[in-house]
């Protein structure tokens, strides 16, 4: 750059602060944003409209229906034990927890209730997939906002736990292992113990990922304040699960519910965060995962022995009745109406799952935010595509 | 003093029917409000009893659905089917009934609601005002079953292309999948661990 006089410094700075008078006051023409439904930073096929004002959000919308199956259609023409293949896949994370509420809801119904090891084992399955879904979570939360080792050390991990799914049910993603009055089989030798050491090493991933991300100054820059929702607000859009508990309202379906399951008969602590951001929603469900695996170490010490199955009829016929059980999934609260007619099948199946809640929040979640927050606030919220579409 | 006493204490004139079931310490409250007072039940129920956590709304077609359960061979000619309605819980005189789930979230008791939805009108008023989360559920109901909220912004459809006809959660709208092709699964028994194969269950 030449040298410039000082009287023409002066005048360059005035015109460069006029340009910037016009800008603010110019009209800048509306832009809209896709941002999907194929995109890195969108995990399946949500894809989000954005209206954008220069840098800011004046308008979004989160456009569904890319990956609809018509799960509740379909339960109608399924027997009951038919149910959980399909339910597996609305939140393929964390599959067996899809599973529960279901086989709950029918076994409301039909009155009887599984043996005390089946309960402690579902209760224990339920929590490992929590455990393989929330740490995915964890790392995919670093690709999101730029930092690429988190998810490796997610995927790595994730593995042990699958591979524990895997060793007890027979499938890593879709176990479809839970039966009205108990489940298929019991725990295989040895797997207790393999099942402690990997707790252990879930343990240690929870402590690298909250060194890595938790104590990282771009994160909490990136996270803190942003996306902040407030508690009624919060309840009006009923979010569940760890959105919920992040916005300081200490309600945990676990706890709070009495259902035939294991939870109640051990210790272990609701974590909540008062701050309602982003980064309290991640720091809820790194505390969880943490407390999940004490909780199945606490499981296995408590085991009880004998059968895993009741005394349930060959061909089952609900009663007629309806029933509604949720349990607190992953995601959130997980829950289905079961309508049966007293035939083989239900009669109506209302699935309600916790991500079309969560997600239903962001039109209102994203007006005014920039665009670069957008991935924060949807990674924060923590979505599954199956969970929302069903 | 039980919730469902505290509810139709609050609700009066607008409960048609009310069911419970269960023991104590995990008792579920069904209520039935009358069409004209959907909105208003919403209205009270979260702002006097402090039902302010939204679960879901949906809707039950009550009338079984006449192509059956799609188990049956469809080129086997067969008997019709029994399409009389018989309602559940709490009654109802209409084939559609909208439901709803509200939960207080200081006592973590929960209430289901229904309406009756009229045939003539097809329409409901909308709790969007109550409750902002009601809006996708009610533009998914409108979706699938053809219910229209009265008072909804924009009710467009989430899953289905805008021209989509038919409203495919109806039971009278078929799963073409099942009346095309047998279904190959029809019962499927699976022997029970630990239980005898031949004595047939508890039964």
């Amino acid at each position: 750059m030449t040298m410039l006089g000082d009287r023409q410094q002066l005048a360059y700075i005035a015109s460069q602060a006029a340009d910037a008078r016009v800008n603010v006051e110019l009209e800048t023409e509306g832009m809209t944003l896709n941002i999907g439904p194929q995109h890195p930073a969108t995990h399946g096929t949500l894809r989000i409209i954005a209206r954008l004002d220069g840098e800011q959000v004046v308008w979004a919308e989160p456009s569904c229906g890319y990956m609809h199956r018509g799960y509740e259609k379909l339960t109608e023409v399924r027997t009951f034990p038919q149910v959980t293949a399909l339910v597996n896949r609305i939140d393929w994370l964390g599959s067996f927890a899809n599973e529960v509420p279901f086989i709950l809801a029918a076994e409301q119904l039909m009155e009887i209730e599984a043996p005390p090891r089946a309960q402690w084992i579902r209760t224990i399955l339920f929590e490992l997939s929590r455990i393989a879904n929330v740490s995915l979570f964890l790392g995919d939360l670093g690709v999101q906002l730029g930092a690429i080792t988190p998810v490796f050390f997610a995927f790595r991990d994730r593995e042990y736990v699958l591979n524990l799914i895997e060793g007890a049910t027979g499938g890593r993603f879709h176990p479809n292992f839970d039966r009205i009055g108990g489940l298929k089989d019991d725990l295989p030798a040895g797997w207790i113990d393999e099942t402690r050491s990997v707790m252990r090493k879930m343990r240690k991933f929870c402590d690298e990922i909250e060194g890595l991300l938790f104590g990282n100054e771009i994160f909490e820059a990136r996270t803190r304040g942003i996306g902040v929702i407030p508690r009624d607000v919060a309840l009006q859009y009923g979010l569940s699960g760890a959105n919920l508990r992040a916005s300081g309202i200490d309600w945990d379906l676990r706890r709070d519910q009495k259902l035939p399951m294991a939870w109640d008969k051990v210790d272990w602590k609701v974590w909540t965060h008062p701050d309602g951001d982003s980064y309290a929603r991640c720091w809820v469900r790194l505390q969880e995962v943490r407390e999940s695996t004490f909780l199945v170490e606490k499981l296995l010490d408590t085991l009880p022995s004998g059968p895993v199955m009741a005394k349930v009829p060959r061909i089952i016929k609900v009663p007629e009745g309806e029933a509604w059980v949720s349990t607190e999934n992953p995601l959130g609260e997980m829950g289905y109406y079961v309508v049966s007619k007293g035939e083989l099948g239900p009669f109506r199946v209302k699935i309600r799952s916790a991500s079309f809640n969560n997600i239903s929040i962001v039109p209102w979640l994203l007006k005014g935010v920039y665009v670069p927050d957008i991935i924060t606030i949807l990674a924060s919220l923590y979505f599954i595509l199956g969970d929302i579409d069903r | 003093m039980s919730s469902l006493a505290d509810i139709t204490a609050v609700l009066g004139d607008a409960v048609e029917d009310t069911f419970e079931r269960g023991t104590d310490g995990n008792v579920d409250t069904w209520v039935r409000i009358k069409t004209s007072a959907w909105r208003d039940a919403g209205r009270l129920l979260r702002e006097k009893l402090g039902y302010d956590y939204f679960c879901f709304l949906s809707a039950i077609d009550w009338m079984p659905s006449p192509y059956g359960r799609g188990e049956e061979d469809p080129t086997i000619e067969r008997e019709p089917i029994d399409t009389t309605i018989r309602h559940g819980y709490v009654g109802g005189s209409t084939q559609m009934q909208v439901f709803a789930r509200l939960v207080n979230h200081r006592t973590h008791v929960g209430v289901t609601l229904k309406v009756d939805v009229p045939e003539d009108s097809m329409t409901v008023d909308s709790w969007v005002d109550i409750f902002a989360g009601a809006n996708w559920h009610e533009r998914e109901t409108h979706e699938m079953f053809g219910i229209n909220f009265a008072g909804h912004p924009d009710l467009r459809n989430m899953y289905l292309p805008s021209d989509f006809e038919g409203h495919p959660m109806r039971k009278d709208f078929p799963l073409l999948a099942r009346i095309v092709k047998p279904w190959p699964g029809i019962v499927d028994v699976e022997p029970l661990p630990g239980g005898s194969d031949d004595e047939g269950g508890a039964e």
